[in-house]
C-alpha cells in the first residue's frame, strides 16, 4: 500500500471541527430540552387518554417511529416551502430533532407513566393533592427516574443522528468535516478525527446527562 | 419536454424501494450472522475477548452511521479496492446491524437466570455445549421481540446509504424533487413509502411482544 496518511492538514483546521462540535452540542441541547416537554406532554396525554390529544399524539408517533430520520429532515427543509413555510438549515435541523426525539421521549416516558402504581396516585389524591401536585410529585418524578437511560441513550442517538443535518447545510460537525475534505482531499484522515471526536462527545453527553440525572432527578429518594 | 405524472414518480420510487428492501435483508441476514459471533466474543469467558468485544459494540453505538459509511467508503479505497456505493452500504450496515444485535441479545442472554449455567455446567457441558443446548434456545424465544423491532431500525438506517450515492428510495426521491421541483408530492410518497416497509414491522414485535408476555405469565 502506497498510502501515505497525512493528519496535518485536519489539524490545522481543528479550530472548524471544534466549531462544529460546538454547534452539533447547541443542537442537541436545543432538542433534548424541547423534545423532552414533548415527550412528557405526549406520554401524560396518551397514558390519560386526553380526548383529541390522545389521538393526534397516537399519529404522530407512529409516523416519526416509521419512518427514518433524514426523510423526516428533507422533508421539513425541502417541501415545507411549498406551503410557505420556510425555514433554514438550522431552524429545520431543530425542528426536525424536536420532532423526532419528542416522538421517541413520548413512548418511553408512556412507559415510566404507566409503571407509576395505581395505588400511588391515589394515595396522592387522597392527601389532597391538586391534580397538577400530582401529576408533578407523584407520576412524573418517579416516571422520569425509572427512564432516566433510556432517554440518555434516546438523547444521544439523536445527537449522532444529526450527522445527517449537514446534508441540508446545518454547519455542525459533518459539515465541517465535508469542508475539510473537499479543501484538502485528505479524507479517511478526516473523517476518522471527526468520528473520533463524536465518540467523545457520545461517551461525554452520556456521562453528563446520568450526572444531572442522579442530581436533579433522582435525589433523595427510596 | 418531459412531464412526470403521478404515476411516474410512484413507479420510479417503487424501484427504489425495492433496492431499499434489499438492503436492508441483505444487512439484516448478514448483521444476524455476525452478531452472533460478536455476542458469542462478548459473552466468552476470556476476559479479554469480551473487551474486544464491548469495544466493537461501543465504537458502533456510540459513532454516527453516515461516519461509519464515510470511513468505509472513503477508507477501503486507499487500499486500491475500488468499492461500489451498494457495497460499502452493505458493509457498513452490516457492521452496524451486528453492533446493535449482540447488544440486544446480550441483553436477553443476560436475562436468564445463573442457575441455568451452573445446572448445565453440573452436568459437565463445555461453554459451547452450555450456549447450544441450554442458554442459546431460552434466549432467542425473548430476543424475538427486540430483534424484530431493530429490524425497523435497519430499514430506516438505509436512508443514510443515499448520502454516499447508493441510489434508494430517498436518493431516488430526491432525484425526482429536483426533475420536477415537486418536493412536496415526492418526499410524502418517500415518508409513505417508508412507513409501509416499517409500519408492519412495528405492529409484529409489538404482537409477538404481547404473546410472549401472555405465555410468560405465571
Amino acid at each position: 500500500m502506497a498510502y501515505q496518511f497525512s493528519f496535518e492538514p485536519v489539524f490545522a483546521n481543528w479550530g472548524l471541527l471544534v466549531q462544529g462540535a460546538a454547534l452539533t452540542l447547541v443542537l442537541t441541547a436545543v432538542s433534548a430540552a424541547v423534545g423532552l416537554a414533548v415527550g412528557i406532554l405526549g406520554a401524560v396525554s396518551r397514558q390519560w387518554r386526553l380526548p383529541i390529544l390522545c389521538q393526534v399524539f397516537t399519529a404522530y408517533v407512529e409516523c416519526i417511529r416509521n419512518t427514518p430520520f433524514l426523510v423526516q429532515l428533507y422533508f421539513i427543509y425541502f417541501s415545507l416551502p411549498a406551503l410557505g413555510m420556510r425555514l433554514n438549515g438550522w431552524e429545520a435541523s431543530v425542528l426536525a430533532m424536536v420532532l423526532n426525539l419528542g416522538a421517541y421521549s413520548t413512548e418511553i416516558i408512556r412507559a415510566g407513566v404507566a409503571s407509576v402504581p395505581r395505588g400511588l396516585i391515589e394515595a396522592a389524591e387522597s392527601l389532597a393533592m391538586s391534580r397538577w401536585q400530582c401529576l408533578f410529585h407523584v407520576v412524573l418524578r418517579p416516571a422520569l427516574k425509572n427512564v432516566w437511560p433510556a432517554l440518555c441513550s434516546q438523547i444521544v442517538i439523536v445527537m449522532l443522528g444529526s450527522s445527517v443535518c449537514s446534508q441540508i447545510a446545518a454547519e455542525e460537525l459533518t459539515f465541517e468535516a465535508n469542508l475539510i475534505q473537499s479543501r484538502t482531499f485528505r479524507a479517511f484522515e478526516v473523517y476518522l478525527v471527526s468520528t473520533g471526536m463524536y465518540l467523545l462527545l457520545a461517551v461525554g453527553v452520556r456521562r453528563c446527562l446520568h450526572f444531572f440525572g442522579r442530581h436533579y432527578i433522582c435525589r433523595g429518594r427510596a | 419536454m418531459i412531464s412526470f405524472t403521478l404515476w411516474d414518480m410512484t413507479r420510479h420510487l417503487l424501484v427504489g424501494a425495492g433496492w431499499t428492501i434489499v438492503l436492508s435483508v441483505i444487512a439484516f441476514v448478514f448483521g444476524g450472522a455476525m452478531g452472533l459471533a460478536v455476542l458469542c466474543v462478548r459473552i466468552s469467558a476470556n476476559p479479554r475477548l469480551q473487551r474486544f468485544g464491548m469495544a466493537y459494540i461501543e465504537f458502533f453505538q456510540d459513532t454516527p452511521l453516515l461516519m461509519q459509511f464515510f470511513l468505509i467508503f472513503f477508507g477501503l479505497a486507499l487500499f486500491g479496492v475500488d468499492i461500489s456505493p451498494l457495497f460499502a452500504a452493505m458493509l457498513g450496515l452490516t457492521l452496524f446491524t451486528s453492533a446493535y444485535l449482540a447488544e440486544i441479545w446480550r441483553g436477553c442472554v443476560e436475562s436468564l437466570p445463573k442457575g441455568q449455567w451452573e445446572a448445565s455446567a453440573c452436568l459437565a457441558m463445555s461453554r459451547w455445549e452450555q450456549l447450544r443446548h441450554v442458554i442459546l434456545p431460552q434466549a432467542l424465544r425473548i430476543a424475538v421481540p427486540p430483534t424484530v423491532g431493530f429490524s425497523v431500525q435497519v430499514v430506516k438506517g438505509t436512508a443514510v446509504a443515499s448520502i454516499i450515492g447508493f441510489v434508494e428510495i430517498t436518493k431516488t426521491g430526491t432525484m425526482i424533487a429536483n426533475a420536477t421541483f415537486r418536493p412536496l408530492t415526492v418526499y410524502a410518497l418517500v415518508a409513505l413509502g417508508y412507513f409501509l416497509m416499517c409500519y408492519p414491522l412495528s405492529v409484529a414485535a409489538r404482537r409477538v411482544e404481547r404473546r410472549l408476555h401472555a405465555a410468560g405469565r405465571r
